[in-house]
Parts: structure tokens; sequence; C-alpha cells
């Protein structure tokens, strides 16, 4: 038992256009379980697909030593073979397969292609008991809760004789009754001499069973610290999580805020499939005129969720709540409605719920209100076209004209496409989801412009980021969000990365009253 | 780019020029083969491999191809498959498919042969009866298909044996005949002889005339609002050379037809619906939101496009034109009988693939499925001229559609990369 398990040595991974990762490395002793926190994008998951061989040997530089031996995976099977098994958040099982024909999916008790039902059974119920999850492997996965999912998740790796877990946010999706019983079965699997990787952002989950922690922040390694002292802990680790640079400058704005122009009150959505779970839980919040307030949450705190559901019920299903504009309680039940109402919503994920990419620019811009371009239900053609090349000026989308492709457009001018739909409706409250995510510094500080220019017009600004720097260069007033609920309100003047992390930490145990 | 608007536009004329000879189309396709590097290279693709087929089966056939009686004849045989591929291409643009065209077209043509054979119903009567009966048949699978959220694979399969079984039952099992006059000349009429007596067809060619100076100046119009527009136009040698081939195509078409029997009725059924469904998918607001649907769904919806309704009009639509297609088939034929319109939904999609649809949806133009279906059509009927068994035409068909969406995947892949 000398020296560590696994060991990462200055990984380095560069995407086109971006460093993911630079110089980071991660030693994992024996035996042991290390968290790795970060905010959202701070490269977390691109470590672990590294790892993992999701991201093959000679795509990033650095080495691997994995028991002692360099690793060169190729891709996640190599990986496998050697014991490294990892859980992503969105679990990977087939939902009509029984349990047992889950954990042995590509690795089956077979021989010469049959498969042996009397040895899978026998394994999948020895497998079940290890992780105290008592289903008949027969049962379909479809048929059994998150909480257990996981576990079968957690069989599945043990099956593969797994000696290094990799467990990516493993409690995101679990109550709170799931999640404690997950990470006993993380410390009994510790026990049992299994290492382990845990990423999450829940501060009492880490201080609970992590034996060192690693923080990264911009796609470096910040610090490893050993948790004995929580207290002591949970400031460091929140303080090295956030101390990103304030790479960026914003625009200088002179806010002139009016009366409440949007508010929502009380609103409730429960999870799409699981109806059990509350994604959203009783949010409030407002909007004034001229001002611009902000969203902060990590990843699962609900505020996509809230944004799409308040949007004509977009995701999830409602369970209750009221939306108000000006003081007038209003209907968004359909996106229609929504758009009707003066409500513009920009989406987190461009490419798959914001453009056509088989289309062109100036199709794309109109098509939230295409009303405005043409009488009778008839398009004017060059009355879009200039409407779309005026955009192409003023936004400064760079392509060689209007009827570009999207698909074909960098991020950025993407996003700038996006953006001129919703402008072009003329909406009175515009909800702005990671409007610069995965977009280039330059395009950052053009949309932050825009966003300023918005305001100033006395829209009502509502943006979600991920980015703290970026909330607090923006905006008026920033809520935070944890676990589907409101956490705080804070002003921009009271605001520092830390407090708003901290109450983005904030974990739904302390007041519980989950019936 | 002014670019997708001229072509667009000359979408209304550009059909007839495929069956052109083609001398004059050389100019023509010059142009269109540099637009092709950057538009709809499946479609102009398509239109050049539409213009080799037409050649090369004019010198094999010793010229047969493009006779007077043959340009007719082609056009009434293919007529009904056009009409259902205008229908066919509209429903997988917004991301679905139709396969009960076949059998609703037979169906329909079976009620309305009953009506005026059994039942002496007038056949006006009968027409307006059977197109509302294809609208409520698409109205039925719409439902189950937008509201409901049943596949369209599976609900147009379920209608697919319905209709057909439907058609048995209405003719029990027997051919219903004959039609009145009026009725069969839906698909064998011609416009009437006018004027005085020239070696031409007259109203044919004032139609020819007419038709040109619209294109004409619907092209020139078009060209004046871009510039008042300040919006970048074609060079001025192209837009002329484009005029110029779009003339020399309609003049030499419409001598072909003025020289036979004159202009064919359901040709002119054909052009209006080519007029009428192109302009609609390209200027209108329904239209635009079929193509967001089908392009990318959960952004139209975010967008506001009320997608349940808009899938379910174009499968209305379809059972409408799929009503069109059985009453000029059965007129075609004379009769009502249950075997009509056996693979009509297969032609139909083959050619909206061959015409440049995409199988995800959200591309695709009109003249491009009369293009793939004119592709097919002179496949079909150069091949039985020279000779080539309907065994030896199945395998060759298959492999054109084949390499026709073969060669558009590998082109996009090759731009992606």
């Amino acid at each position: 038992m000398a020296g560590p398990v696994l060991e990462m040595r200055s990984i380095s991974k560069s995407f086109p256009g971006v460093k993911a990762l630079s110089d980071v490395s991660l030693s994992v002793a024996p035996g042991e379980v290390h968290a790795v926190c970060g905010e959202n994008g701070a490269g977390k998951s691109t470590l672990m697909k590294v790892l993992s061989g999701v991201h093959p040997h000679g795509s990033y530089e650095g080495e691997i030593l994995f028991q002692g031996e360099p690793c060169t995976f190729k891709d996640i099977r190599a990986s496998e073979q050697r014991g490294i098994v990892i859980i992503h958040q969105e679990l990977a099982l087939v939902p009509y397969l029984s349990i047992a024909e889950n954990i042995f999916l590509g690795n089956e008790h077979a021989t010469h292609g049959i498969i042996s039902w009397h040895k899978t059974l026998t394994h999948a119920k020895a497998l079940l008991g290890r992780v105290g999850l008592h289903e008949n492997p027969h049962t379909r996965v479809a048929d059994i809760g998150v909480g257990k999912q996981q576990l079968v998740e957690i069989a599945k790796a043990l099956a593969k004789e797994v000696k290094l877990l990799i467990l990516d946010e493993p409690t995101a999706a679990l109550n709170d009754e799931d999640s404690r019983k997950l990470l006993d079965l993380i410390l009994e699997l510790k026990a049992q001499g299994i290492s382990c990787i845990i990423i999450s952002h829940k501060l009492n989950e880490i201080a609970r069973v992590a034996d060192s922690v690693t923080i990264l922040r911009d796609g470096r390694t910040i610090e490893t610290i050993a948790v004995d002292a929580q207290g002591v802990a949970e400031d460091r680790i929140i303080r090295g999580m956030v101390g990103r640079d304030l790479e960026h400058r914003y625009p200088e704005r002179a806010p002139e805020i009016g009366e409440v122009a949007f508010a929502v009150e009380d609103w409730t959505v429960h999870h799409p499939i699981d109806h059990q779970r509350k994604v959203v839980d009783g949010v409030s919040l407002d909007v004034r005129r001229g001002e611009i307030v902000g969203i902060a949450g990590l990843m699962g705190a609900g505020r996509t969720e809230l944004a799409m559901s308040v949007f004509g019920r977009s995701y999830g299903r409602y369970a209750g709540g009221r939306v108000l504009l000006d003081g007038n309680e209003i209907r968004t039940r359909t996106v229609p409605e929504a758009i009707g109402h003066g409500i513009a919503y920009v989406t987190e994920d461009r490419k798959h719920f914001g453009l056509n990419l088989m289309d062109d620019i100036s199709r794309n811009i109109s098509l939230s209100a295409l009303g405005k371009v043409s009488r009778r239900g008839w398009v004017n053609q060059h009355e879009e076209t200039r409407v779309a090349e005026s955009f192409r000026k003023t936004m400064n989308i760079k392509a060689p004209s209007v009827f570009a492709e999207t698909g074909k457009l960098s991020g950025g001018n993407q996003q700038k496409v996006v953006l001129s739909k919703w402008i072009f409706s003329e909406p009175e409250v515009l909800i702005l989801d990671e409007p610069t995510r995965g977009i280039d510094i330059g395009a950052k500080a053009e949309i932050y412009t825009v966003i300023a220019e918005l305001a100033a017009q006395g829209k009502a600004v509502l943006v979600i980021s991920s980015e703290l720097p970026e909330l607090l260069g923006m905006c008026d007033r920033i809520y935070t969000m944890a676990e589907g609920r409101l956490t705080g309100e804070v002003d921009r003047a009271d605001a520092t990365q830390e407090s708003l992390m901290r109450l983005m930490t904030v974990s739904a145990a302390i007041d519980d009253e989950q019936v | 780019m002014a670019q997708t608007e001229t072509t667009d536009i000359s979408g209304t004329t550009a059909a007839p020029a495929g069956t052109t000879a083609p001398q004059p189309e050389r100019g023509g396709v010059g142009a269109l083969l540099v637009q092709a590097l950057r538009g709809n290279v499946r479609q102009y693709g398509m239109l050049v491999a539409l213009a080799l087929i037409i050649v090369l089966f004019q010198i094999w056939t010793d010229g047969i191809l493009l006779q007077p009686l043959n340009v007719t004849n082609l056009i009434q045989q293919n007529s009904y498959i056009l009409i259902l591929a205008i229908g066919m291409m509209i429903v997988i643009i917004a991301g679905h498919i139709d396969l009960s065209v076949g059998s609703l077209a037979s169906f329909v043509g079976a009620a309305a042969a009953v009506m005026m054979v059994k039942h002496a119903v007038p056949w006006p009567v009968a027409l307006v009866s059977a197109l509302l009966i294809g609208a409520a048949a698409g109205a039925w699978q719409g439902f189950w298909i937008s509201y409901v959220g049943i596949p369209s694979f599976i609900v147009t399969l379920a209608g697919m044996l319905l209709f057909r079984g439907g058609t048995q039952i209405l003719l029990q099992g027997q051919s219903v005949a004959p039609f009145p006059k009026g009725f069969q000349k839906i698909s064998s009429g011609f416009l009437p002889e006018v004027g005085p007596s020239t070696n031409y067809h007259n109203l044919t060619l004032l139609l020819g005339l007419g038709v040109l100076a619209l294109a004409v100046l619907q092209e020139v119009r078009g060209r004046r609002q871009a510039a008042d527009y300040g919006l970048e136009l074609l060079p001025l040698g192209f837009f002329l050379a484009k005029l110029a081939a779009v003339t020399a195509a309609v003049l030499v078409f419409t001598l072909l037809l003025a020289s036979y029997h004159g202009f064919p009725i359901v040709l002119l059924i054909l052009g209006a619906l080519l007029v009428a469904f192109g302009y609609l998918m390209r200027n209108s607001v329904l239209g635009r939101h079929t193509y967001a649907i089908g392009g990318n769904e959960a952004a139209a919806k975010l967008s506001g496009v009320k997608s349940k309704r808009v899938v379910f009009l174009a499968f209305v639509n379809m059972g409408v034109l799929a009503a069109l297609a059985g009453m000029v088939f059965a007129a075609r034929l004379n009769a009502g009988t249950p075997q009509a319109g056996i693979n009509f939904e297969l032609e139909a999609i083959a050619a909206a693939f061959i015409g440049g649809a995409s199988a995800s949806g959200g591309v695709g133009t009109v003249l491009g499925a009369i293009i793939g279906g004119l592709v097919l059509g002179v496949l079909n009927n150069g091949m039985s001229l020279v000779g080539i068994g309907t065994d030896y035409q199945q395998v060759i068909k298959g492999l054109v559609l084949l390499a026709a969406v073969g060669f558009d995947v590998y082109n996009k892949r090759k731009v992606g990369s």
C-alpha cells in the first residue's frame, strides 16, 4: 500500500477555442474517498472524462498512473478493464431491461454468445446484497425510483470489479433519505478497499464522506485539502471555488429602476417523469423596469426549470404559482401566451432549444415574431431580409450574409442570432439563461453591452448565470437558488462571490418538511 | 443573397423546363451549377440529373421520348404521383411520413365511382365530396398524430390498411365504371380548340405566352423589390442568362404541347398546385412554421409555433391532395378499381427524397418534389420505351433513390468536416 492508487500528473486538455484543463494534478490514496469540487465549467467533468478514456489517450497532455502503471486508455472500455468505473449524473441504464440485465449489460455471463441466466441471477443477487438493494433482479429498471437506480449503477460497477469508482454528482437527483443511504454505501465500499472520487458541490456531503478534497477553478487545480475539521475546510473550499478572475469589463450603467414589471409568486414545478419530486419549490421573485436581476445557483438548483416552466409551461408539471405583469396576473400556459404578454426566454441550450440549425440567420431571427414581417399570413421576404440585415449590423453577427446557415456559425454568433430573435419580438421582460455560455471573451463583452442597453430601455431583465463574476458585474440584485428553492436575495452592493456561494450550497436538510 | 430569392421564383416555371429539349437548357445549367455550390446541392444536382436522363433517353429512343405525343403521355401518366409528391414533401418537411396516400387515393376514387355510377350523382358534386372525404381522412390521421402523439409511421400504416379495406368494401371487389365524360376530362382532357386554324393549338400558345410573360414579370419585379430594399442582387449577366433559359424552356415546351392536342387539363391542375404550394411553403407564416418544426421542433415550440396545429394541417392537406390524385387516377382509368393506388405512397415518398427532402425533416421544396417525381417518371417512361422489363426498372429506380440520398449525405458530411 505504498503510494497513491491514482495519480494524474499535469493534465492539460484543449477544445477548439477553449482551454478546459491546464496543468491539473490529482492524486487519490488507496481506500480514500476524494471529493472534487468547483463551479459549473471549472473542468471537473472534463477531468473525469480524461481519466475514464472518454477523451482518449493522445487527445490530452500529461500522464495518468493507476496502481503505479501508466495508462493509455483509448476508450471507456479500456479504463473499465483496469477497474476505473464512472457513474454519470444522468444514469446510463436501459429502462425496459431488468435490473439483472442492466447490471451485466456489455459484460454478460455468456458462453459463445449464449447468456447463462443462472449465473446472471445468482451474481446479480449477490451484488444487490452488497449495495443493500432489496429488489427482485427481474424487476424492470423503469419501475424503481431514481435512488434505487443509482444503486443498480453501483452494482453494475461492482460487477466490473471496480477499484476506483467515480461518482458525478451522485445525489443531485435524490431525496434526503436516498442521499443518506448512498453516502453510507460509499463509506462501506471504502471499508472494502474501493477508492472513490466524488464530484459534488454539497459541502455537508463532502464533510461527511470525503477524506480529502481537490478544488478546481477555471481548469486549474487550486488546492487539495484534507477534510477533518469541517468548519475550517468549508470556508477554504468556498474561497477556492469562487476566486475566479474578474476577466471581463462590464459596461458602465446608471440604472433607472422603475416599478415592478414582472413577478412570479410561489411557483412550484414537479419533475416531468418523477411526479413526486419538486424541481422548483415555492419560488417568488420580482424584477423592476430597467433592472437587471440575477439568479445564481449550481447544477440542479432549478433555475432553468423555473424559467422554462414560467415561459409557457415548457418544462415539467406545473403545480402552483402565479405570474404577474405590472401587478396583474397573466396566463402563461402556452408559449404563444407568454410571448403575447411580452415575455422572452433566451435558452441556455441554443443548439437544441434556440435555433433551427438547418435554417438561415434571417429565418431564425424572424421566427418568434413572424407576424411583424407578414400581412394576412404572408411573409414579406424583403422586409424580413432587411430586418435580419439590420440585426446583423447592430449585433455584429459575423457571417457572410443573413442567408448563412446558423449551424455553421460560431457559438458567439449563434447566441447573437438567438438574442436578435427575441429582441425582434420586442419583449417587456427578458429571461436570459446562461447568455454567455461557451462563447469567446469578445462576444461576451458585446452581449453584456446589449443586455445593459435593454435594461436602459426600461425592460425588465432576468439573468440566469453560473458565472458569479458575471452576475456581480451585471446585476442590480441577485437571487440564489439551491435544490429548487430560493435561498437568498442580495443587493449587488452587499454581494460577494463568497456570500453567494454560501447561499448556493445551502442544503435542504436544514429546513426539512418534505412529505 | 438574391440567389435564393430568384431561384425560388423561377420555381413556378422550371417544372415544364424539366421536360424540355436539352439544348436551350445548357445556359441555365451553367448558372445553376455555380449556385449549386452554395445552395441546395441535391435539388440542383437533381435538375442536372433530370436533364442528363432526358438527353440519355432521347438518344436511346431515337427521339421518341420528346415527341409531342409522348410528352403528353408522360404528363398524364405521372400527374397523380406528382400531386401526391407535393403533399408528401410538405409532410416530410414537417418531420413526418404518410404511408396511407395510395390506399386513400384509391378509397376516395372508389367513393367517387360509387357516387357517380351507382347513385348518378353529378360529377362536380362527386368531385367536391371526394375532396371533402380526403380532408376528413387527413384530419382523422392528423388528430392521432398531432393531438394524441402516435408516430405518423404507425398511424398512416394503420390508415394504409384501413383505406385499402374500405376501398374493397365500397367496391365489393368489383370495378365500377364508366364515368361521365366531364369527369374523364380531369385526366385525359385538353384545353378546347379556338380561333383560326394554324398548325398549332392556339389556346396553348396563348397560355404559354401568358405564363412566360408572368414569369418574366415576376423575376423582374422581384429583382426590383430586392433592389428597393437594398439587398444584394444576382449579377446582371446571370440574371439575364436565367431569364433567357426560362424563356427558351417555356417556349420549347409550349410548342411541343401545341403541336399535339394542346395543353392537358391535368397539367393545368399540376401547375396551379405547384405555384400555390410553392408560394405557400416559401412565403406564408404557415409554411415557415412547417420548416421550423421539421428543423427543430423544440426550438420552434419555444418560439411560439403552434406545432400541433401545423402538423395537423399538413395531414389534412395531404388527405385532400391524395383525394385529388385518386380522382385523377380514376378518371384516367375511367373506373374505380380495388387495385388502384397500390405503391403510390412509395413512389411519392421516393420522389420527395430524390427531390431533396431530408429524413429528419426541415429541408425540401415543392419544386424539388416535382423534379424528383419527374426523374422517376422519365426513367419509367424511357425504360419502357427502350424495352427494359419492369423487373429491371424496379432495380434501377431503387438504385437511383439510394444514389440520390447517398450523394446528399456524402456531400453534407464533406461540408461538415
